[in-house]
């Protein structure tokens, strides 16, 4: 039972991998990798990001044959997918970024947008521990309930097209798209790696999802 | 809704927390490792983890510090001090470090800030600001632990890195560090009002009233605190339900 997280170069990917390895069955079944043959034999696929929505998409197609390995295990053989951050806004249709049009997987219908709070005295980026609010019954968010904190780092988010496909928000000025998903798919704007017990909860019910 | 943040600080030195650390429970209380441990317990909302001897011959101790300290933190950490370009953030966010700190090397090249916030992301681009008063109402920043002048005013300066691409700037005032006389406010308010992005308070901690005082009053949206817990004067938790008591909305501990 192997998950890939994927490394592009992009970001902590060391706090991912250690908090995926403490919840895992044995921390052997947790590889970090950019080998379209490895995501080919995954069971699991996380896809982390940060920074600029257009450098990750970039980045992820430098490495040859990896975007399309990945395409096929979450397209094709339907594995659970777990994208965190920019890699959950990548899920989109499309990024809206520094006046730039970048198209995303296309898997959740809608678009990356700027985050506007409603008080201008709000921070950009909403950075910081947030309280989750209208969580869906989703299998992966079992166990975590509206009031649980989630730590989130993010200036953009992802407008879903279809409400149904939001399992969480957050309050900043207005509601944050803070979790998404669509069937075998999942992705969250907030860092699990990083939110200490909802986090870990939610990466061991990811490591458990049958969808 | 967005909670305000307290962060603990870990000064070290050669791969050991300086400025002594205190807990009753910890092993070893030099420890950089067993103070994460403990923090993450205690629920503490991030961890800076501050390499103040940086030097070239102790890199390796530093990298092999923040590895240890961040397999036990599972919530974000800051890691800072020395940190020359995007080299250093590289190495040290394969270390497990989330957010990297700049300070010196940021005030004598600027642009050294863009090159890694565009790399790696605004997000984990800390700049540490080290400032003085040098007349009412005007701060300065110093260098080389405070003893080198540069004539740049502490706002621009932070509206600068903003503009670079700093995520978030970590303020310390040096005429209050160590002195338990609570931050400085007009220092941090003015900051924290001139910039978009999140600002930290540190420097002068002595009681849990200047904690809610840098939110109330100097605007910041996170407390830093080194001593008051290191000592155990506070346990986090107390530290939290004092600022909700004021009205300031934080996390529960863990």
């Amino acid at each position: 039972m192997k998950t890939a997280i994927i490394d592009y170069n992009s970001g902590n990917l060391r706090s991912a991998e250690k908090s995926f390895q403490r919840m895992a069955t044995s921390p052997t079944d947790i590889v970090v990798t950019s080998d379209p043959a490895v995501v080919a034999r995954a069971e699991r696929i996380v896809l982390p990001g940060v920074g600029a929505f257009a450098d990750c998409r970039q980045g992820l197609g430098s490495y040859e044959g990896l975007f399309e390995a990945i395409e096929e295990a979450t397209q094709k053989r339907a594995i659970p997918f777990l994208g965190i951050c920019v890699g959950m806004q990548m899920l989109a249709t499309w990024g809206r970024e520094h006046g730039q049009n970048t198209a995303g997987f296309d898997w959740i219908s809608g678009e990356v947008v700027e985050i506007a709070p409603t008080d201008a005295s709000l921070k950009i980026p909403h950075m910081g521990w947030n309280a989750l609010e209208n969580i869906s019954d989703h299998p992966v968010l079992d166990g975590i309930s509206a009031g649980d904190h989630a730590y989130f780092v993010h200036s953009y988010q992802l407008a879903a097209d279809d409400a149904a496909d939001i399992q969480a928000t957050a309050d900043y000025g207005g509601p944050v798209t803070a979790v998404v998903a669509k069937d075998n798919i999942i992705g969250t704007q907030f860092h699990p790696e990083k939110s200490q017990s909802t986090g870990l909860r939610f990466i061991e019910n990811f490591l458990n999802w049958r969808p | 809704m967005l909670k305000t943040r307290i962060i603990p600080c870990l000064d070290v030195k050669d791969g050991r927390v300086v400025k002594g650390v205190n807990f009753v429970d910890l092993i070893d209380a030099g420890d950089p490792v067993e103070s994460a441990k403990a923090y993450d317990a205690a629920g503490a909302d991030e961890l800076c983890f501050l390499d103040i001897a940086a030097t070239l011959e102790n890199r390796g101790t530093l990298y092999d510090a923040a590895r240890r300290t961040a397999e036990q933190c599972f919530m974000p950490l800051t890691i800072g001090g020395g940190v020359r370009g995007a080299d250093d953030v590289r190495s040290l966010l394969l270390a497990g470090a989330d957010k990297v700190s700049f300070n010196s090397a940021a005030v004598a090249n600027p642009d050294i800030v863009s090159e890694a916030a565009n790399k790696f992301g605004n997000q984990c681009i800390v700049v540490a600001i080290d400032a003085k008063t040098v007349s009412d109402g005007n701060w300065e920043i110093f260098t080389h632990g405070g003893t080198r002048e540069t004539g740049i005013n502490a706002v621009d300066f932070a509206k600068l890195m903003v503009s670079k691409g700093a995520g978030e700037i970590l303020l310390t005032s040096m005429d209050r560090d160590g002195t338990k006389a609570g931050y400085n406010l007009p220092l941090t308010r003015a900051i924290s009002d001139a910039v978009s992005v999140p600002v930290i308070a540190s420097g002068g901690v002595g009681n849990l009233d200047h904690l809610v005082e840098g939110v109330t009053q100097g605007h910041a949206s996170a407390v830093l605190a080194a001593s008051i817990f290191h000592f155990g004067t506070y346990t986090i938790a107390e530290a939290k339900a004092h600022m909700a008591q004021a009205g300031i909305a934080v996390r529960n501990a863990a």
